[in-house]
């Protein structure tokens, strides 16, 4: 932590019931190591309890604090003030785009849910399946045994970064698309018919912001890429399977 | 409550054009769609240029002259400049679409536009001194 304290402004976004969005500003001592999700909790703890917002584990395994700081999408818990602000400048909170706003940052994440169900995107993996550095060639037998969590905490910054999610309100998005991919076609043919379409793999128009904004390194956007490279491989054994 | 505000729609396709926040990939998708557009419409106004010929040799005549004008000449640059910029921004997407530089895609835009920044020169200088 530093000794010297910031003086800043929070402009927190707020929409409840019937009302139209505005932004309400805060000023705030703030110290810079602290995180930005600290910032908007000092404000909900001591000047405002009306403020609503989601967050839980505070250290990025939940998902739940996603927000756009200064129109970047960040998991607030680990984004230091520093990093996104300086002495007497302005953070302006506002909520993921591209999901129904409930109250002021918090967003109704549903669809992200439903979609990363119906893709069989799975939240624990064998690691023999895991995508991992210094990966053996060969897992020793007995691993299969091992489990570990895959790595999308569906905090759903890659799917409010996306410009191509803006506009198709029926594109699956880049998490789902990268549950797919994580899950694999040859494992679950049945993917193609979900993701080879406008909607999925297609609407995707290669922007790479999600994974320029995504905490958790899935990168999306590579995996989005080796499931069209597993859509031809399918769709041309297929072809070859059936002559 | 109204929270369409926030939701997907095919009417936000403005905020495609929208560099605020974006990052590399961003720009390149933004690079992507202006130039297309902007070969659009010279596609329209070529062929709209293409139908004043069929009214005769004087017409011909004005049009050739009208070509040599300094700000046809920038429009046209403007036109090879676009191709070029939205030619190798193809390069990039198939590419990476097919998983050559992924990793590396920055770089990758980079180093293409740097070739597009070469080519549009060397483009200008020719068409200027011709
Ligand atoms: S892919 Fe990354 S940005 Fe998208 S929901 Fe998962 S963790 Fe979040």
């Amino acid at each position: 932590m530093s000794q010297n304290k910031w003086k800043i402004t929070l402009k927190i976004h707020r929409q409840k019931e019937a009302e139209a969005p505005h932004f309400d500003e805060f000023a705030l001592d703030v110290d810079p190591d602290e995180y930005v999700l600290d910032a908007v909790e000092r404000v909900w703890a001591f000047m405002d309890r009306t403020v609503c917002f989601r967050h839980a584990c505070h250290h990025s395994t939940c998902g739940a604090c996603g927000m756009r700081v200064n129109g970047v999408e960040k998991l607030t818990c680990i984004t230091y003030i520093r990093d996104v602000t300086q002495d007497g400048g302005t953070l302006k909170v506002e909520p993921l785009r591209n999901f129904p706003v409930i109250s002021d940052l918090a967003v109704d994440m549903g669809s992200l849910y439903s979609r990363l169900d119906t893709v069989g995107a799975r939240s624990v993996l064998p690691v023999t399946q895991a995508e991992a550095e210094k990966k053996p060639a060969d897992w020793p037998a007995g691993d299969e045994q091992y489990i570990r969590l895959a790595d999308c905490i569906e905090c759903g910054l890659c799917i409010s970064a996306c410009p191509s999610a803006a506009t198709s309100s029926d594109y699956l998005g880049p998490a789902v698309l990268a549950g797919a991919q994580a899950n694999g076609l040859k494992r679950n043919p049945e993917l193609l018919g979900l993701v080879d379409t406008e909607d999925g793999l297609w609407r995707c128009h290669s922007a790479f912001e999600c994974t320029a904004v995504c905490p958790s390194f899935v990168d999306p956007a590579r995996r989005i890429m080796d499931l069209r490279k597993q859509v031809f491989v399918e769709r041309f054994s297929r072809v070859f399977r059936r002559s | 409550m109204d929270n369409k505000h926030n939701l997907p729609s095919p009417a936000k396709f403005w905020t495609w054009f929208n560099p605020i926040g974006r990052q590399t990939g961003g720009w390149a998708f933004i690079l992507n769609r202006v130039t297309a557009l902007g070969l659009t419409f010279y596609l329209f106004l070529h062929l709209v240029m293409l139908g004043q010929l069929a009214q005769g040799p004087e017409a011909y005549d004005g049009f050739v002259a009208l070509m040599h004008n300094p700000i046809i000449i920038i429009g046209e640059l403007l036109v090879v400049a676009a191709g070029i910029l939205h030619g190798l921004n193809g390069v990039r997407i198939i590419l990476t679409t097919f998983g050559v530089s992924i990793t590396r895609q920055k770089q990758l835009f980079y180093a293409l536009m740097a070739v597009a920044v070469v080519a549009i020169l060397v483009f200008g200088i020719r068409m200027f001194t011709a």
